[in-house]
């Protein structure tokens, strides 16, 4: 009896090459290829005067030199607007060299191609860009002030703007028995993969074709884009995602300049050209996310339960707005939870600043706004005087109220509607597992310690799994093993491994016999790509698809071939076989050989499927009309609308009551994702997700002084938490199966992020006594807080009281 | 440019380098080493560690000249034919690395950790990998997967016995 | 990012190394462990036209005795001091320092004698050797010379070595059953110092007969907190606070993305005391 593999911690396909070195990054590719550098503006807003490169010339090795004259028509438009949107009125992207302008410090202005990359940053060193500054505007107050433009055209830097509301907020919030005015900011952070980006670009002048490899969460949309820009057509173009070492957002975006200019210069050189990002570059030229200002205001009765809520975001956006108004559409939508308020609005402007550009970084704006939401909840209990889980549980939307329609339009365009998720079942949960009730025994101990602690809480919904589609295709070889192709990249995910569990289960074959590519054009040119916590539920039930394709092939080949009914046949371990009659079988590989007729015997199996070997019966065409030869079979998942994931986590921290160290002392996650296909992978995803939201809790931010130099452009000074810094993670789940696809499954790679700057924020006001309505926070920041609250007045100088 | 004679992974190279190659660089460019990964410019991130003479080092915090005449053992010299080394196979089995990027510099480090604590706490760990970064795991696993290794036999040891030319 | 080319040498021997400095003048760099001044040269901060490598000269790495003092080859690594017997018994405010120093792999690279003559304030080794009334000793075309540690540091990335000279020891007075403890305050573990307290006292029954105290990243140079040393003298082990308010009296300590002046002087306070009481506790 086969068992299942999906439900099953199954150790990972990925890892035997990954932990011998034999993992193929972008920069392993490539070793003759040329290598690029690029001359990056020093400033963050200014007019560029002059570009001087004969010195560079002078360095040996040089092969080419390009400013944006050189580019042609197509190549010198500006970078596309990847997702437009009605209220993105003033869009505004980057051109692929700067031409008289550049709006960040880290846009690339020259691009140097040399023997090697030593040789290519001597050249970039003496290349002389003159400029003249322009004042600049840093920061989302300053953007919000619009004293200063970063773009001429768009004199208030507003990119976007957009109002959502459900019922008539203005009249709740009138008649709400208690009113809170709630101000708050988060920082900004960035995903920082430990892999860079990367481009490599190989053009066959003979055959007029391209072959491009890119450390990218989506192959199908580099290509597309590549194509576009170069005037290619996409039969002539492959573009394919190696081993890529982490992406967390930052590689949807696309398609960069440098995924433009590298086989573009590969096509003009007639050699391989390849460009590898280094940590400096990574940090002024690749994407930020997080920092916006909000104002929360709530309208509340005695319980508790929320009748009004009002908020306003101000989302900074960077210098331009390629990914659109993905980032604050999701927070405006996601910041809702599990909790169903009697009435919405939420409006927000996205603004330009002379800065990197946003767009997602795991958790996509949803950290954000549950910040705002779990801020709030918290300052509803403190305000009442009640316990904070009583509070959410009150504004809890109930298992019965399934599947939930909030009246809002979500980022994929379509409703926010929640599928499933029981929140009162995980609240238990969570309370068990962190020991909820028993904290204030705990705390009177410390106290008496002369140590302070706090618990922290905070919940989440995240929508998963958006459209518009993926798809799976999966081919029978005549030696039995299986392999699977679907066109979304990996980073780490393990989808090697969690689609073959998956396609194992679907086909009856072994797991060990699958296996799996992902993100090559060449293998499945259909495809969106790896983001939105989407890659297990939309690849997952397409390869599932495709299975099912191969299966039902297999079954009817074999039916002919053992004279039975099709619905008699099961398939186990790659053997097919008559129910209750176990030795009238077929090997699936055999199946394989008799679904591809062949003239030409090349190995013993093509021998068995040739025109004299007696297989077939000669009174049929080798194939049937309607069919094709090969068992293989493509299948594509499209859902209607996202899955609705959700998680719950607590925190213990102890603050030092000196030196206002912060330190977590326990972190507690409970995590519903549905149907888990690899328990192992989902947990891994937790941990790393959590360890990612410390980060931004704790350590991680982008400074920018006042002329938009970024102050922290390295690890030595962006505090990226070691192993010293995250504790160990207690996990649970809860498993309430998603019912719109036919796995079950919700997504789970986002999930650890989301809400633990809430949750780090809820526990350091627990332990401190006073509101925390600012992330990142450092020891030093807590420190001056404390300062202050010490000599300010007693009243909360950051909320409002009962009005 | 300096002619450098170095012991890689068991066998014996004799190059002409610039004096300012990384040794990075020296093992992923002029050796086809490319296990070996680089993941910053300042020497924080910890994925380009390898073992000079036995300890561990940041190979992008060095230059290839300074290690003429030396002895050095990267990711790809630590499994045999036998198998995967004890840390390689630890890691595995508690699904210690995600994109697997940080992983042979985190692994070089973990084998370090143990040669110095042969039986480790789990601070001397966390300690002991103090500066290696891993973006994927929020080192969970690794912590797990290092304490685990310590029981395997051999984990603090690397095979660079392999024969040389 | 890759450094820009340069001219390496390797000299074997002090002498040779000095003529090699000689010969490139303003233009040469000394490389010792080179864990400060690879990322300084890849980021291109620094674009000498020649390198001149320590690494394979003899006799500058090791730790002996002499006397009443320890002498350590300034290109003995962090990892060779930090586990010395005899560093841990006559010297052992600079062994737990050390041993606090970035990450295993920088201290397994980087040595004693770079890291001083680096002098970056808010490294590690400049307090303790401070505090320990070390000498260090300066090789240079006229001989060789000793500076006291408290002449040594002059200022930001600056100290007594002048052009043309090497600093090849560091000879530490014996502090034979000093407590010792370096308190470093960090936000990620390999960090460097946001405040360190390099402390060591001699105590006596639980009443400390003597203490010395260095601070990290309190200025622009490693400081002594004579004050507090003072105001220790005589007291209970048990009762140092009082004694280490005076801490940040006469430091300039910087404000940068980790904290700001105010925050350092206050970190001060409360790390030298808690560094005196486990200097004292052990």
């Amino acid at each position: 009896m086969t068992t299942r593999s999906i439900g099953h911690s199954v150790q990972r396909r990925e890892d035997p090459r990954l932990v011998t070195g034999n993992g193929r990054y972008l920069d392993d590719l490539g070793r003759d290829a040329l290598a690029a550098a690029f001359v990056r503006s020093p400033h963050a807003h200014a007019t560029i005067t002059g570009i001087d490169i004969t010195d560079a010339w002078e360095v040996d090795g040089v092969e080419a030199i390009y400013t944006f004259e050189d580019l042609d028509e197509l190549m010198a438009r500006p970078l596309p607007v990847l997702i437009p949107h009605p209220a993105l009125t003033h869009p505004r992207t980057c051109l692929a060299l700067a031409d008289t302008e550049v709006n960040h410090v880290g846009e690339p202005v020259v691009m140097v191609v040399a023997r090697d990359r030593y040789v290519a940053e001597d050249a970039a060193a003496r290349i002389v860009v003159s400029y003249e500054t322009k004042p600049v505007v840093v920061g989302v107050a300053a953007a919000r002030e619009a004293a200063l433009a970063v773009h001429d055209d768009v004199p208030d830097n507003v990119a976007a703007h957009l109002i959502q509301e459900v019922g008539d907020v203005d009249a709740a919030l009138a008649c709400s028995p208690h009113r809170l005015t709630i101000p708050l900011t988060i920082e900004r952070s960035a995903c920082m993969p430990m892999e860079g980006k990367g481009v490599y670009a190989v053009w066959d002048r003979d055959d007029a074709s391209m072959r491009m490899w890119s450390s990218t969460q989506t192959s199908t949309g580099v290509r597309a884009a590549v194509a576009a820009r170069l005037g290619i057509p996409l039969a002539r173009i492959q573009c394919m995602a190696p081993d890529v070492g982490g992406g967390f957002g930052v590689k949807i975006n696309h398609p960069w300049p440098e995924e433009l200019l590298v086989p573009w210069a590969a096509r003009a050189l007639g050699r391989p050209v390849k460009w590898a990002e280094d940590r400096r570059e990574h940090f002024v030229s690749s994407a930020h996310e997080r920092q916006q200002l909000q104002e929360v205001e709530v309208g509340f009765d005695d319980d508790g339960r929320i009748l009004a809520l009002d908020v306003k975001v101000w989302h900074d956006n960077g210098a331009y707005t390629p990914y659109g108004i993905i980032v604050p559409i999701i927070t405006a939508t996601q910041l809702l939870g599990p909790y169903k308020p009697g009435t919405y609005r939420c409006e927000f402007w996205s603004l330009y600043t002379n800065t990197v550009i946003v767009t997602p970084y795991r958790g996509a704006g949803r950290p954000q706004g549950v910040f705002a939401m779990e801020r709030t909840m918290d300052a509803i209990a403190a305000f009442l005087g009640k316990d904070r889980t009583e509070v959410r549980s009150t504004n809890f939307i109930l298992p019965q109220d399934m599947p939930y329609d909030h009246g809002l339009m979500f980022q994929d365009g379509r409703p926010l509607k929640y599928d499933s998720g029981d929140f009162p079942a995980s609240l238990a949960k969570l309370k068990a597992l962190v020991g909820w009730d028993d904290f204030a025994a705990y705390r009177e101990q410390a106290e008496a310690e002369g140590r302070k602690v706090g618990l922290g809480i905070g919940c989440y919904v995240e929508g998963t799994g958006v459209g518009p589609y993926e798809g799976g295709h999966v081919h029978v070889e005549t030696s039995g093993q299986v392999f699977v192709a679907t066109g979304l990249t990996s980073q780490g995910q393990g989808h090697e491994t969690a689609f073959a569990q998956i396609v194992a289960d679907e086909l009856g074959v072994r797991f060990e016999d699958v296996h799996v590519t992902t993100g090559d054009t060449r293998r499945m040119p259909y495809a969106v790509g790896t983001f939105a916590s989407r890659a297990a539920v939309m690849s997952g039930n397409a390869v599932a698809a495709a299975a099912k394709v191969v299966r039902e092939k297999a079954l009817r080949i074999a039916a002919d071939a053992l004279e039975a009914n099709p619905d008699d046949l099961e398939i186990e371990d790659g053997v097919i076989s008559v129910k209750g009659a176990p030795d009238t079988q077929i090997s699936l590989s055999t199946v394989a050989v008799l679904s591809n007729p062949l003239r030409y015997a090349f190995d013993d199996a093509a021998k068995a499927a040739t025109q004299f070997a007696g297989t077939f019966d000669p009174d049929k065409p080798p194939v049937a009309e309607g069919d094709e030869p090969g068992l293989e079979g493509k299948g594509f998942y499209s859902p209607t609308q996202a899955t609705f994931a959700n998680g719950m986590h607590a925190a213990i921290v102890e603050t030092d009551p000196v030196t206002a160290e912060i330190r977590i002392l326990r972190y507690c996650v409970v995590h519903d994702c549905g149907v888990m296909i690899n328990p192992l992978i989902v947990e891994g995803q937790v941990h790393g997700g959590v360890a990612q939201g410390v980060g931004g809790a704790l350590y991680e931010r982008m400074a920018y002084d006042e002329s938009g130099q970024l102050l922290n452009a390295s690890f030595m000074d962006f505090l990226v938490p070691y192993a010293s810094e995250v504790p160990f993670i207690e996990t649970d789940h809860l498993e309430t199966p998603s019912p719109l696809n036919p796995l079950g499954i919700k997504g789970a790679g986002e999930a650890g992020t989301i809400p633990v700057s809430a949750v780090l924020a809820s526990a350091i006001e627990d332990a401190e006594g006073f509101p925390i309505l600012s992330m990142p926070i450092s020891p030093s920041e807590l420190w001056e807080l404390r300062r202050q609250r010490a000599s300010a007045a007693a009243h909360s100088a950051t909320t409002e009281g009962d009005r | 440019m300096t002619r450098i004679t170095v012991t890689v992974d068991g066998a014996k190279y004799s190059d002409d380098v610039e004096p300012r190659t990384l040794l990075v660089h020296y093992l992923r460019e002029t050796l086809g080493k490319v296990g070996t990964v680089v993941g910053c410019d300042t020497s924080n991130c910890g994925a380009c560690t390898v073992h000079l003479d036995g300890r561990s080092v940041k190979s992008c915090n060095v230059l290839a000249v300074q290690v003429d005449g030396h002895e050095v053992t990267t990711i790809e010299g630590l499994a045999t034919e036998a198998g995967l080394h004890p840390m390689q196979e630890s890691f595995h089995e508690h699904h210690a690395l995600q994109c697997g990027y940080c992983t042979p510099g985190m692994i070089m480090q973990a084998i370090d950790v143990l040669n110095t604590h042969p039986d480790p706490t789990e601070e001397q760990i966390r300690l002991g990998l103090e500066g290696n970064l891993c973006r994927c795991t929020g080192y969970h696993n690794i912590v797990k997967a290092v304490a685990a290794a310590a029981k395997a036999p051999g984990a603090a040891a690397v095979s660079s016995s392999k024969v040389g030319d | 990012m890759i450094p820009s080319s340069f001219e390496y040498v390797a000299p074997t021997s002090v002498e040779d190394a000095l003529a090699a400095l000689a010969e490139a003048g303003d233009e040469g760099k000394v490389l010792a462990g080179g864990q400060s001044l690879l990322p300084v040269l890849r980021m291109r901060l620094n674009a000498p036209e020649k390198v001149i490598d320590l690494g394979r000269v003899e006799g500058l790495r090791g730790i002996r005795e002499d006397g009443d003092t320890i002498v350590i080859g300034a290109m003995t690594t962090h990892d060779e001091v930090a586990n010395s017997e005899l560093v841990k018994e006559h010297a052992a405010l600079l062994a737990k320092a050390t041993a606090e120093v970035a990450d295993p792999q920088i201290r397994h690279r980087g040595t004693l004698g770079g890291a001083i003559v680096h002098a970056d304030p808010a490294g590690d080794l400049g307090a303790p050797v401070l505090a320990l009334d070390a000498e260090m000793v300066i090789a240079g075309p006229g001989g060789e010379r000793t500076v006291a540690a408290k002449d040594f540091f002059t200022d930001l990335f600056e100290t007594a070595v002048g052009d043309g000279e090497l600093l090849t020891a560091i000879r530490i007075p014996k502090h034979t059953g000093w407590g010792a403890h370096y308190e470093k305050f960090v936000r990620v573990a390999h960090q460097w110092s946001i405040v360190g307290v390099a402390a060591t006292v001699k105590a006596d029954g639980g009443t400390i007969s003597e203490a010395k105290i260095g601070l990290t990243n309190m200025g622009s140079t490693p400081l002594r907190a004579a004050s507090v040393e003072a105001a220790l003298a005589g007291k209970s082990a048990s009762d140092v606070a009082d004694a280490c308010s005076s801490a940040a009296d006469g430091t300039n300590p910087p404000s940068d993305l980790n904290g700001d002046a105010d925050y350092r002087r206050h970190l001060a306070t409360v790390l030298t005391s808690r560094a005196v009481a486990a200097a004292a506790a052990g």
